[in-house]
């Protein structure tokens, strides 16, 4: 099976190798700069063309200008030909001008190993299912094109096509070990530049009206949440985001120092029996974690800020997992400090005076806190409506959203409520974060996604601590009982997987979330942890990367040796005669005398003698020692045993 | 030649073969592999262009070997009974009589096969097939052995009939004799034809001779591994894109009795890929119909066959 790699490379292999190369590059084309991918799909076609016409292939000196200018144009672009994007883009063109060079067996190996290489690098962009699959697909294809280019004409495209599964199917093992053995290292292995997060949507750290009616837009999932028991009903589902007590008269912020964990702890107590989970946090770029309200068990390395948020210590950037116990009834604070509830009094001067005004009203009707609240929340439930589409408001936005316009989100009721109550002498602040969640019927898990995004009120009331407000449930409180979709008016922009009315696509969906959400879970989320759990299951407990190296080196060298016995299984139902003569044929190919499957020991021996008169005797000899033991009737095994002991 | 390699007995049909050359000249491997083809008991298909030596093959082989010979020109208007016989009313007797016609012989010469009509070539493919004739209600075996060499144009001449595959199958081999190479055709030229030398051709062989070394040939031993490597070379041609379809079980037979007397005329007792390759190219040729182009299977055609399997 030696043929050497400079032979020509067979006409019908080229259509092999465009192929493979196609299937290797097809998935880059959704992030390659445009003109790339024109210039690659004309490179492809110029090579396609110039194999059906049978016509030469281009010179070398136009080539290598062609590299020089696509070189400089990817230099342009990027400003730099390393890096992921500006990397893969030089790989991606340098493959495709190889295939207008496929003189030789070895231009064609070229293209087959850079395929190879092209397939890992899909996995910077994307690691979903269909990407997945895709790369399966493209690495069969690639492998039957590397056997193809060493298989000959005389192959079928099934049986080439059909040898390609079956290495790729023994590979499998490998590939498990691998996958469970090789030593996880800790944060992302690539060192990917920090603009690659850029794209993550989530909750603001600031709210303005509107800015949350912008991510009910989005269907994406922000988390998924796996109750141990029974999970609490939707409406009781306050996923609590940061917590904002500062105004400008337009936006609200959050205190400055309120991730750093300093300041003084809260107090909390609790009421009934605390729930556990499990939630799988997908990236966004921010610190806060999203507990239920109010998480009382926290994972180490989470820190409880002083409003009740629970905070990473660095950015998420890509999914997690964490494991929280909360408390559905609870007090906070019941003593708060001076300054905070000073704090949650404050309102910027001369705006809003309306709204000032008619809380200074309530006030001096002799109202208690409670009775205020209640007021304002009577107010909403009166005559407002609740709505993706708010109108425009100007500068006292909170005059114009109470007395004009009296449409829009939940933000819009949070802000107007705390502004209402601070006016009237009762401190209060906004709380962001996600309401309600949808449970997946196929795998348990309830998905938050970013059109749940909410904001609430939180009130402190003396004896009863900070008690959460939610002003949105008094206009519509199915917002709150079922979800944003049944929520809002007919003809309300939102993302077509949401709406009611699709409703025969719902189980696909839950289907099709369910799979994404156990590969997330089991593939993607298999990390050092589930790593260390696997194998404290096998025995070893605390395993570090030493011991994970020496389990994999283990575990492939019994893969080996399984395979190492099959081969000798398989050679020794070879006849002993044969078995010498591949001995003959290995002391040969030591000789660089090379012998192809097809060739006839007769010829082998004529060329032998032809080219290597020195070694003709001692070949000879083997050759009519084995022709005589291989095809003959005596079947001696003695001569030729000799024989082959005499090759030099 | 390596195949000194082996020890290789004398055959008694050295001589015919040295003869041969004489007569044909440069086209030992076309004389060795006819004669391999009559010794494997099969029929031999001559397809090449006139003028070549077609005809002088035959009648060389015929005399050398001693065997009875007759001739059969085909025509368009030839009838099946013009090759089987006919009976005629035989006034004395007062009864029919059968008169054996040209087949009734040891080797048959059907020159230009496919100017006669389908209907009296598969008289005569009949007759190739179960060694007998049924003419008038009776069967009558013919002479052993029997051996039909028949030539065929190239097909795309005008009017003729093209034999169909399921015909060709019964041909063991078919050859081409193709152009002498520059120093036969010179020899030829100078000394001004060779058909003259025909006559003075004796016997070297008795007729009784051959079915001997026929069954001689029929021993020579074929070792597991070849019987491996005919498979694979036949599942090859199944399985391969270069052909319209896979050789028949018959040729694999036919490949293998082929192979067995090629092995024999070099003077070995067993069978070797050698002798498989070697009639391969005149056993597989004409069963195989190539996709690209029309037509048979080319000598490229086999090479790569060759080349895409491995000797097991």
């Amino acid at each position: 099976m030696s043929t050497p790699a400079s032979e020509a490379l067979d006409h019908q292999a080229t259509p092999w190798l465009l192929l493979a190369a196609l299937a290797a590059v097809l998935p880059h084309f959704a992030h390659l700069p445009l003109w790339l991918s024109a210039f690659v799909v004309l490179l492809f076609t110029w090579s396609g063309w110039l194999w059906q016409r049978d016509l030469r292939l281009p010179r070398r000196w136009l080539l290598t200008l062609v590299v020089i200018g696509g070189c400089a144009a990817v230099l342009y672009e990027f400003r730099t030909l390393f890096g992921r994007d500006a990397g893969v883009a030089v790989l991606v063109m340098l493959m495709s001008l190889k295939l207008l060079e496929l003189k030789s067996r070895r231009d064609a190996l070229v293209v087959v190993i850079l395929c190879y290489f092209l397939l890992l690098t899909h996995y910077f962009y994307s690691q979903s299912i269909a990407t997945g699959l895709w790369l399966l697909a493209a690495l069969w294809l690639v492998t039957a094109t590397l056997i193809r280019i060493h298989g000959g004409a005389a192959a079928t495209v099934r049986g080439t096509l059909r040898h390609a599964a079956v290495l790729s199917v023994q590979a499998l093992p490998l590939m498990l070990a691998l996958f469970l053995l090789f030593p996880r290292i800790p944060g992302p292995l690539w060192g990917l530049p920090r603009d690659a997060h850029a794209g993550l949507t989530g909750l603001s750290e600031t709210m303005t009206p509107g800015s949350i009616a912008n991510l009910a837009q989005s269907g994406e999932i922000a988390f998924r949440v796996f109750f141990d028991g029974e999970s609490p009903p939707p409406g009781r589902l306050y996923w609590r985001g940061p917590v904002l007590e500062n105004f400008d008269g337009q936006t609200w912020h959050p205190r400055p120092q309120v991730f750093s964990g300093r300041g003084p702890r809260p107090q909390l107590r609790f009421e009934s029996q605390p729930v556990s989970y499990q939630m799988t946090l997908e990236g966004h770029n921010q610190r806060w974690l999203l507990a239920l309200d109010a998480p009382s068990v926290l994972p180490d390395d989470v820190i409880l800020s002083s409003t009740l948020t629970a905070n990473s210590r660095q950015p998420i950037i890509d999914r997690q997992r964490y494991r929280f116990s909360s408390v559905l009834d609870y007090r906070f604070n019941i003593e708060e400090r001076a300054p905070v509830l000073q704090r949650n009094l404050t309102l910027p001067p001369a705006s809003n005076p309306r709204a000032v005004e008619l809380a200074h009203r309530w006030q001096s009707e002799g109202n208690g806190p409670e009775a205020l609240v209640n007021k304002a929340l009577g107010l909403f439930a009166s005559e407002f409506f609740y709505t993706l589409q708010p109108p425009l408001l100007g500068e006292n936005s909170i005059d114009d959203f109470l007395f004009t316009t009296r449409r829009g989100f939940c933000e819009h009721y949070a802000a107007a409520f705390v502004t209402l109550m601070r006016a009237a002498g009762v401190p209060a602040r906004v709380v962001t974060g996600y309401q309600g969640g949808e449970k997946n019927p196929v795998d348990g898990y309830i998905v938050v996604r970013q059109s749940d995004a909410h904001a609430w009120a939180e009130v402190w009331l003396a004896e009863r601590g900070w008690v959460r407000v939610d002003p949105t449930a008094a206009v519509s409180p199915t917002r709150i009982e079922t979800g944003i979709a049944t929520a809002l008016p007919e003809g309300e922009p939102l993302p077509v997987l949401l709406r009611a009315q699709t409703d025969w696509l719902r189980p696909l969906r839950y289907r099709w979330e369910a799979l994404n959400n156990a590969w997330n879970q089991q593939v993607l989320g298999f990390d050092r942890e589930r790593q260390r759990d696997l194998m404290a299951r096998f025995g070893l407990p605390d395993a570090d990367w030493r011991n994970l190296a020496a389990a994999l080196g283990v575990a492939t060298a019994i893969l080996f040796a399984i395979s190492l016995i099959w081969a000798m299984r398989q050679q020794r139902r070879l006849d002993p005669a044969a078995r010498l003569w591949q001995r003959a044929l290995r002391r040969l190919t030591r000789k660089r005398i090379h012998c192809a499957s097809w060739e006839t020991p007769l010829a082998l021996a004529a060329r032998v003698a032809e080219e290597r008169p020195e070694l003709a005797a001692p070949v000879s000899r083997v050759v009519a020692s084995y022709l005589l033991a291989r095809y003959g009737r005596g079947g001696d095994l003695k001569p030729l045993r000799a024989a082959v002991a005499r090759l030099p | 030649m390596p195949t000194t390699l082996l020890a290789a007995q004398p055959r008694p049909l050295a001589p015919v073969l040295t003869r041969a050359d004489d007569i044909i000249l440069g086209k030992s491997k076309e004389i060795r592999l006819a004669v391999a083809c009559l010794l494997a008991g099969g029929h031999l298909l001559i397809e090449d262009l006139p003028g070549l030596g077609k005809t002088t093959l035959a009648e060389t082989l015929a005399r050398l070997l001693g065997l009875r010979f007759a001739r059969i020109q085909f025509t368009s208007d030839l009838l099946p009974a013009d090759i089987t016989g006919v009976a005629i009313f035989d006034r004395e007797q007062s009864g029919f009589r059968f008169l054996p016609g040209p087949i009734f012989t040891q080797l048959l010469l059907a020159d230009e096969i496919n100017r006669a009509t389908p209907k009296t070539q598969s008289a005569l493919l009949e007759a190739m097939e179960e060694g007998q004739v049924t003419a008038e209600g009776e069967t009558r075996p013919l002479p052993r052995p029997f051996f039909v060499i028949a030539t065929q144009n190239p097909i795309h001449q005008i009017g003729t009939f093209p034999l169909p595959e399921s015909q060709l199958d019964r041909f063991l081999m078919r050859l081409e004799l193709g152009y002498p190479d520059q120093a036969a055709e010179r020899r030829l030229l100078v000394s001004g034809g060779q058909r003259q030398h025909l006559d003075q051709l004796t016997p070297l062989l008795e007729a009784s001779a051959l079915p001997r070394l026929q069954q001689e040939v029929a021993a020579v031993h074929v070792a597991g591994p070849l019987i491996d490597y005919v498979q694979a070379l036949i599942a090859a041609t199944r399985q391969a894109t270069a052909f319209q379809h896979g050789l028949s079980p018959r040729a694999g037979l036919g490949l293998l009795a082929a192979a067995r007397a090629w092995a024999w005329l070099a003077g070995h007792d067993m069978a070797l890929p050698d002798d498989v390759q070697a009639v391969l190219p005149a056993v597989a040729r004409h069963r195989l119909r190539s996709l690209q182009g029309s037509g048979h299977a080319s000598a490229e055609d086999i090479a790569g066959l060759i080349r895409s399997v491995a000797i097991p």
